[in-house]
């Protein structure tokens, strides 16, 4: 964050999967980049040894112990609410790797 | 009894105790004053009145038989539009979700309806809860009902208007970064955000999952304890979930805790950037308590200013991965463009999200993204660690802390909608409590001379809620704030 | 110039769980689509993970059967990436903080021929992590349809160090792999059902040097023979390329099985930003010690261990243990059969050679394949028959007529033997005169022997065998031929 901070819009919104005008974009941009400059006063703050705070208490070994089977959905819950589906499996355009 | 939708849930409680009232009165008052004041309001993105009646035909059943489930038994309340209830649309005010029913219920809600509350309602939100001004609805914006030309703050502006508005007994909001507390500020109503774990998330729509809390909004202390201590409790279903530490009959403790107490001012919540009329009113709060015996000890939370970019950081980069699954392809929008995998994405978020969404999750994706992790969201939590530590030195020192919950009172619609840095700013007072994980509440504080609702913020230590909910009661039953009710 | 191969490989192992990895969906192979789904599984809005135990003490059994160190931590992380397959477009994962770390595996090489034992080495493990599978996405003609019932599915990623020389290497690693997992009841392995998957790290570096090449990725190799097929391919390519001068481009390649090539799926600059960071809906694990031993104690021996200590210990040749030791069921009837007749050599050839045939020859005939487990014979039958053999009572040669009469039947060898009267006959007045009339039927065999032909004495014993139904004690028939021939 030494440099002034500048955001990729293109490759951001790429990686977010959002498609952006090109009027969004640069309102978007100044907007962010007027974000960013207000964040850098985060680089003011002493941060050595601290602790990374990940969630808002320290429990763990929180699990499902018994492995056993509970309910399911008949395919007609996903089938219903999904925009599109065909032999109770959900239809997407045609995904080519 | 009259005006049956502006009394509290303690009222009802003990009127249909009495044989005073019925659930199926309550709940017709209730349908009937929405339909009196909606228009202008707007608080509703759905409602289901035959609905409602039915459960409360239940409620009156059992009541009846002499099977009353407790004081919420036959309670109409309104429910934000990001909790899933089976069988009701959940949307979070989203083009996003247009057709979405949720196929189960929120843990909240089912316990809720455990102790015969009447689910009642879809509460107007901003989008997927992002915003103070409920403005970032999809489908409608919801006016203050004390100056319908203002906002009712957000996100949980619909919960906030339709309790201030008497259009239910009491509603249920989330909170992220203040979502309750300010909406409840800005319109003169009780919110509340419970400790961190308290109540389950699970069927809550993730916005900022480490941050997000279900809590209450009532017009007392009383009834905001009552609800919390329903929906409460450890759930399997919520790994971040934690079993009540400490008294949990908050209502019943609320009659014995009376004070005196130390109770802690922030001196970093008092400086620039507070209205001079929510900074007078708030002081003069602070006197009163002093003047009951309590000792006010001036306290310091250094960390405080970064709190605005830690929260934005913290809160953004969970929220671009929480909001990933909304892409077309299981549920809710998809964009007739798509014509390709990449587009079914790319062309249904763009089409389905709004402007702040998108903001959001660009934001929060730049900043988990190769190369600025370490310097955004790593540094953020560690601050964040700095801010809880914050809190709790001061918590050694003192019972409760005291601040005012908006640094304004309700603004003019669209006054900073094209400014989004001034709209995260002003959740400067709450976001640091959601950091830190602790309980704290707003209640009623006064008015602006112009006749907006002043908030006072009472900020406990984690599962304070006991204590932090007489602090604020005491204030609340010596001023009385609470009987106020808009004019509409 | 020439080339020595490096390869490093991923491995997705399905953990051997009746539920999901975050929610109690259960997971069949080739059930109808979409009937092992729920909330969770769909990502529905609203809900959220919870660990299933089960896969994480598998994953740490795992670990211990393959030498790795388990961490005190293991934490969870956010994949983020968007993909139809994938219902919350992120994978929970573990990132930073893996279950297992290290670990080794010894694999044996294929030796000059199937019946001499190979070469042993120690292939490097950099991890083992544990992590959800995606739905499965069926290609049509103009569409892709999914099925998300092997969504959240644990998996166990294993990544070994780039550790691996040749793509023989490789596949005596994924088999040595592969009798570790389903000797520990962790996973079966079975690759057709995509129970094992393998990704295939391959570079190039001139022989005798030490720095690693730039490497491709190979996905979808998901048999062995694509693992050695595919690797063998890539190492053609990009040896070519170098011969010609070129240099190769760091990317992700996809075997097709059909064509016997891969393609390039993307360059290492469209590479995915996965934006990995803590998952904040999951909790950190704490694995005590004494659970790690208590886990390890649960283990069986390594099939190598065994292997060898089979060799030491009961002096079995290679041709025995290389057919017993690679299966747990093998050795645990073969020691159980040990318990009740100490005969190593004789009850390990009637496992590895009869028993097994007819094993093969059942399920050859229509029958499924059968397993030991379904076997009609114990380790008693097995033990007992040798026991009758080495005591005398039966033959050898009659041995293999009661062995398959045992398996037809399931009775005892004991109980067969005196149904078909086929104990050994030990008269020796019988045999006596059966041996004269032979001498006196054969005078041209008697000749020979005389000259020093030792095997003419068959064709004595033929006559007598025949006269007895092969019930006479070939020794001492052995025996009393020679005495009648040499005082004769
Ligand atoms: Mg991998
Ligand atoms: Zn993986």
């Amino acid at each position: 964050m030494t440099e002034k901070p500048h955001i990729d819009i293109d490759y951001v919104a790429n990686l977010a999967r959002i498609d952006l005008s090109g009027e969004e974009k640069a309102k978007l941009g100044t907007q962010l980049n007027d974000i960013l400059g207000y964040f850098e006063k985060l680089n003011a703050v002493d941060v050595e040894g601290v602790e990374p705070m990940a969630h808002a208490h320290q429990i763990d070994n929180v699990w499902r112990t018994d492995d056993e089977p509970g309910p399911t959905y008949g395919p007609e819950v996903l089938t219903e609410m999904s925009p599109e589906s065909r032999d109770n499996q959900v239809v997407v355009p045609k995904v080519v790797e | 009894m009259s005006d049956l939708h502006f009394k509290t849930i303690a009222e009802l409680a003990a009127a249909l105790e009495a044989g005073d009232t019925t659930s199926v009165m309550i709940t017709q008052a209730v349908i009937n004053r929405t339909a009196a004041v909606e228009d202008k309001v707007k608080a509703f993105l759905s409602s289901d009145a035959e609905d409602a009646l039915a459960q409360a035909r239940v409620a009156d059943e059992r009541r009846t038989a002499g099977q009353s489930l407790g004081p919420l038994d036959g309670i109409p309340i309104g429910i934000k539009d990001t909790l899933a209830v089976a069988g009701q649309p959940l949307r979070c005010a989203s083009k996003m979700l247009e057709n979405y029913v949720s196929p189960f219920d929120a843990t909240c809600i089912a316990k809720l309806r455990e102790a015969g509350a009447i689910i009642y309602g879809r509460l107007n939100m901003d989008e997927f809860a992002m915003g103070s001004s409920t403005e970032n609805s999809a489908y409608q914006t919801t006016a203050n009902p004390w100056d319908l030309e203002t906002i009712p703050g957000g996100s949980s502006g619909g919960s906030a208007a339709a309790l201030a508005a008497g259009q239910a007994i009491a509603t249920i909001g989330t909170d992220t970064g203040g979502s309750i507390r300010q909406p409840a500020a800005l319109c003169g109503v009780v919110g509340m955000k419970p400790t961190y774990g308290l109540v389950s998330r699970y069927g809550l729509v993730a916005f900022a999952s480490s941050l997000d809390q279900v809590g209450p909004f009532s017009r007392t202390v009383e009834d905001a304890a009552l609800l919390l201590q329903a929906m409460l409790g450890k759930d399997p279903l919520d790994s971040t979930s934690i079993a009540p530490q400490g008294e949990t009959d908050y209502a019943t403790a609320l009659r014995e805790k009376k004070g005196p107490w130390k109770l802690g001012v922030p001196k970093e919540f008092f400086g620039e950037g507070i209205d001079p009329e929510v900074k007078a009113q708030i002081e003069k709060a602070i006197d009163w308590y002093k003047a009951q015996g309590s000792e006010i000890i001036e306290i310091s939370l250094p960390h405080s200013d970064l709190s605005v970019p830690v929260y934005y950081i913290v809160a953004t980069a969970e929220a671009s991965s929480n909001l990933a699954r909304f892409d077309g392809v299981r549920y809710g929008h998809r964009s007739p463009e798509a014509n390709d995998a990449l587009s079914l994405f790319t062309k249904t978020r763009g089409e389905g999200f709004g402007d702040e969404v998108k903001r959001r999750i660009i934001l929060g994706t730049y900043v988990l993204s190769s190369g600025y992790y370490d310097a955004y969201y790593l540094r953020a939590q560690k601050v964040r660690t700095l801010i809880r530590r914050d809190f709790e030195d001061a918590f050694e020192k003192v019972d409760a802390i005291l601040t005012p919950t908006s640094p304004t009172p309700a603004f003019r619609r669209g006054e900073r909608s094209d400014d989004p840095l001034s709209m995260y700013l002003s959740d400067v007072y709450t976001i640091s409590v959601n950091l830190a994980g602790l309980p704290a509440i707003s209640v009623p504080a006064g008015f602006t001379e112009s006749g907006l609702p002043i908030g006072l913020q009472v900020i406990g230590p984690a599962f304070g809620e006991a204590d932090m909910f007489a602090v604020a009661q005491a204030f609340e039953q010596d001023h009385e704030y609470y009987k106020a009710t808009p004019t509409l | 110039m020439d080339y020595e191969p490096v390869i490093g490989l991923e491995i997705h192992v399905q953990i051997k769980t009746r539920t999901k990895m975050f929610t109690a969906a259960p997971y069949a192979y080739g059930a109808a689509p979409n009937t092992l789904t729920d909330a969770v599984v769909l990502g529905l809005p609203g809900t959220l993970p919870v660990l299933n135990h089960t896969a994480i003490e598998k994953c740490a059994q795992l670990g211990l059967m393959l030498q790795c160190e388990i961490a005190e931590v293991c934490k969870w992380d956010r994949k983020n990436y968007f993909y139809p397959d994938s219902p919350k477009n992120y994978q929970l994962t573990q990132n930073e903080q893996p279950l297992c770390i290290g670990g080794k595996v010894e694999i044996e090489l294929p030796g000059p021929s199937r019946n001499v034992e190979g070469e042993h080495r120690w292939v490097t493990l950099n991890r083992i992590h544990l992590e959800e599978d995606p739905g499965k996405l069926t290609h049509e003609s103009f569409e892709t349809v999914i099925d998300f019932n092997r969504a959240g599915v644990p998996l166990a990623e294993i990544v070994t160090e780039p550790d691996l020389y040749s793509s023989t290497e490789a596949v005596s690693f994924l088999n040595a792999l592969r009798q570790l997992i389903v000797y520990a009841g962790i996973s079966d392995c079975d690759m057709e059902k995509g129970q094992m998957r393998c990704d295939a790290n391959v570079s190039l570096r001139p022989k005798g040097t030490d720095t690693l090449g730039t490497r491709t990725e190979m996905k979808n190799l998901n048999s062995i023979s694509n693992v050695r097929a595919a690797i063998e391919y890539e190492i053609r390519r990009q040896t070519e390329i170098l011969e010609d001068g070129g240099s190769i481009l760091q990317e992700t390649r996809r075997w097709d099985a059909a064509k016997s090539e891969s393609f390039s799926l993307r360059s290492k600059e469209e590479a995915h930003d996965y934006r990995y960071f803590p998952d904040p809906d999951l909790m950190p694990v704490l694995f005590p010690r004494e659970r790690v031993t208590e886990l390890g104690a649960e283990l069986p021996e390594r099939p190598l261990d065994r292997q060898r200590r089979y060799q030491k210990d009961f002096e079995l040749p290679y041709t025995l243990t290389s057919v017993l030791c690679p299966e747990r069921e093998l050795c645990e009837f073969f020691e159980a059969a040990l318990l009740e007749h100490s005969a190593p050599k004789a009850i390990a050839n009637y496992i590895a050679n009869d028993l097994l045939r007819e094993l093969a020859e059942a399920s050859e005939h229509g029958q499924s394949a059968l397993s030991i487990s379904q076997c009609p014979l114990t380790p008693a039958h097995i033990a007992s028959l040798v026991r009758v053999i080495d005591e005398g009572v039966i033959s050898k040669q009659i041995g293999k007529e009661v062995f398959s009469e045992m398996f037809r039947t399931g009775n005892m060898p004991e109980v067969i033997i005196e149904e078909k009267g086929l104990k050994q006959s030990n008269d020796s007045g019988e045999i006596e005169a059966l041996c004269q009339a032979a001498i006196a039927g054969n005078a041209k065999a008697v000749a020979q022997y005389k000259e020093g032909n030792a095997k003419a004495l068959n064709a004595l014993k033929g006559p007598v065998m025949k006269a007895t139904k092969g019930k006479a004690n070939p020794a001492m028939l052995d025996q009393v031929l020679r005495k009648l021939i040499d005082e004769g």
